[in-house]
């Protein structure tokens, strides 16, 4: 029983708890740029989950294989390999997602929350462990796309999934499917987590990868010139 | 050199710099704009370390995309060899500086290993690509590479005004007072929006004034 809870812990950490766009703040680019409508973000959420619960797999099942030194490189040609079978896929059949989602698709390789799940969770767990945790992580993500993207395109375009909702007798706020709009309504999604944490005590400092990474290796270069010197 | 293409260069330049700013108006980069802009030296270091490695990548992987993969018919090959290739460029130069210009390696070795995972270097490969493989046709190789090349100049070059000027917003909002919930990241986000919005009014410009001046 116990085991089988802490399975369903793992496989739900991502939704909310560590939801990776609003929580672990990783993985912004697609999330701002691709969600000015549902259907595209509803797309891009489909194809990372893909993505991240197959690296996950495959990068556990290796953990024991990559060499420490070099699993940068490694994790990027497994995560690459996932990326091209979606954009062959994709290009077969949905050929209108694949323009809809363009570079986007190919920036999953780059994408911060697969590599980072990669270095956080898969290489230290087990296969089955992992795959939930893909799994999870990737609801997460889909659900904070497709709020995102709902806000975005009903207030921007009038309609939802290109079903009309507002009459045209309104005016749109076309800034909202622009640049401005995604950092926009990203700001208050987010401030609205931080609202929702403080009222059930759950705060956590919140730091974006390019934070951590530097901070990462400022300590490497602190240590090296310590060391240098003694 | 004639007129004509100084023109075309200067439009391309421009357009990367402020109508298609990478960062504010494309989305690229965005884990860096946020995580590095804190302090204007960082974003100093940072912005000339991306373009650097965007002109490197770019000389690079254009030829490979024209020679190996479109000559071979191996395109969908492209995205898994341009980020081994990225991979590797960051790495050289990160050993060449450190031989040969450690001044410049310790002003911008700490950000190279957070370039690999760049979304903005990879996007400015695919998108040099994509852009202006086309161009080979009509203008020839050397055109169209000097293109995709100036493209990724402009590119850099945005980004780094981008880090530098959302550097100053940022020192700014961090002495004002905003709404407890709004503390910390999301107000970095909502002045982010308001930055892209001053690019905004940058579209159709660059063209206009080009053509005014040739």
């Amino acid at each position: 029983m116990a085991e089988k809870q802490s399975k369903w812990r793992v496989f739900t950490a991502g939704i909310i708890r560590e939801n990776p766009v609003l929580r672990l703040v990783l993985g912004c680019c697609s999330a701002l740029a691709v969600t000015t409508t549902v259907s595209g973000a509803l797309g891009m959420g489909l194809a990372m989950t893909f993505v991240l619960v197959g690296s996950n797999i495959v990068i556990s099942a290796l953990r024991k294989v990559i060499p420490a030194k070099v699993h940068l490189p490694c994790y990027i040609v497994i995560i690459a390999t996932f990326v091209t079978v979606v954009q062959m896929v994709l290009q077969a059949y949905i050929p209108e997602l694949y323009d809809a989602l363009g570079v986007f698709l190919a920036l999953i390789v780059v994408n911060c929350i697969i590599l980072g799940r990669a270095e956080m969770f898969a290489c230290k767990n087990t296969v089955v462990d992992s795959a939930l945790d893909g799994l999870g992580m990737g609801i997460g993500y889909i659900l904070t796309m497709v709020l995102m993207s709902s806000i975005r395109e009903i207030i921007g375009n009038g309609s939802w999934m290109g079903i009309q909702i507002i009459p045209d007798s309104v005016d749109r706020m076309t800034l909202m499917n622009q640049a401005p709009g995604g950092f926009f309504v990203f700001g208050c999604l987010m401030a609205l987590c931080v609202w929702i944490e403080k009222k059930t005590n759950h705060p956590i400092e919140r730091k974006t990868c390019g934070e951590v990474l530097l901070e990462e290796q400022e300590t490497a270069k602190a240590a090296n010139e310590g060391g240098a010197e003694q | 050199m004639s007129a004509q293409n100084i023109a075309t260069f200067a439009t391309i330049l421009f357009s990367m710099i402020l109508v298609n700013n990478y960062v504010l108006v494309q989305f690229l980069g965005i884990c860096p704009f946020l995580g590095v802009s804190k302090k204007l030296d960082s974003s100093v270091g940072m912005g000339m370390a991306v373009i650097v490695v965007m002109l490197i990548a770019t000389a690079v992987t254009f030829p490979i995309q024209i020679f190996l993969l479109d000559a071979f018919d191996l395109g969908y090959m492209q995205t898994i060899i341009f980020i081994l290739v990225i991979a590797v460029l960051v790495q050289l130069i990160e050993i060449t500086l450190k031989r040969y210009i450690p001044a410049l390696y310790s002003a911008l070795g700490v950000y190279l290993p957070l370039i690999t995972t760049n979304c903005c270097v990879l996007g400015v490969t695919i998108l040099a690509v994509q852009d202006y493989s086309g161009d080979i046709a009509t203008h020839g190789f050397g055109f169209a590479f000097a293109e995709a090349l100036v493209c990724a100049a402009g590119a850099g070059i945005g980004f780094l005004l981008a880090m530098v000027l959302f550097c100053g917003v940022r020192q700014r909002v961090e002495n004002a007072d905003p709404p407890e919930s709004f503390k910390g990241l999301p107000i970095t986000l909502v002045s982010a929006a308001i930055t892209s919005l001053s690019f905004m009014g940058f579209g159709g410009l660059v063209e206009n004034i080009i053509n005014a001046i040739l």
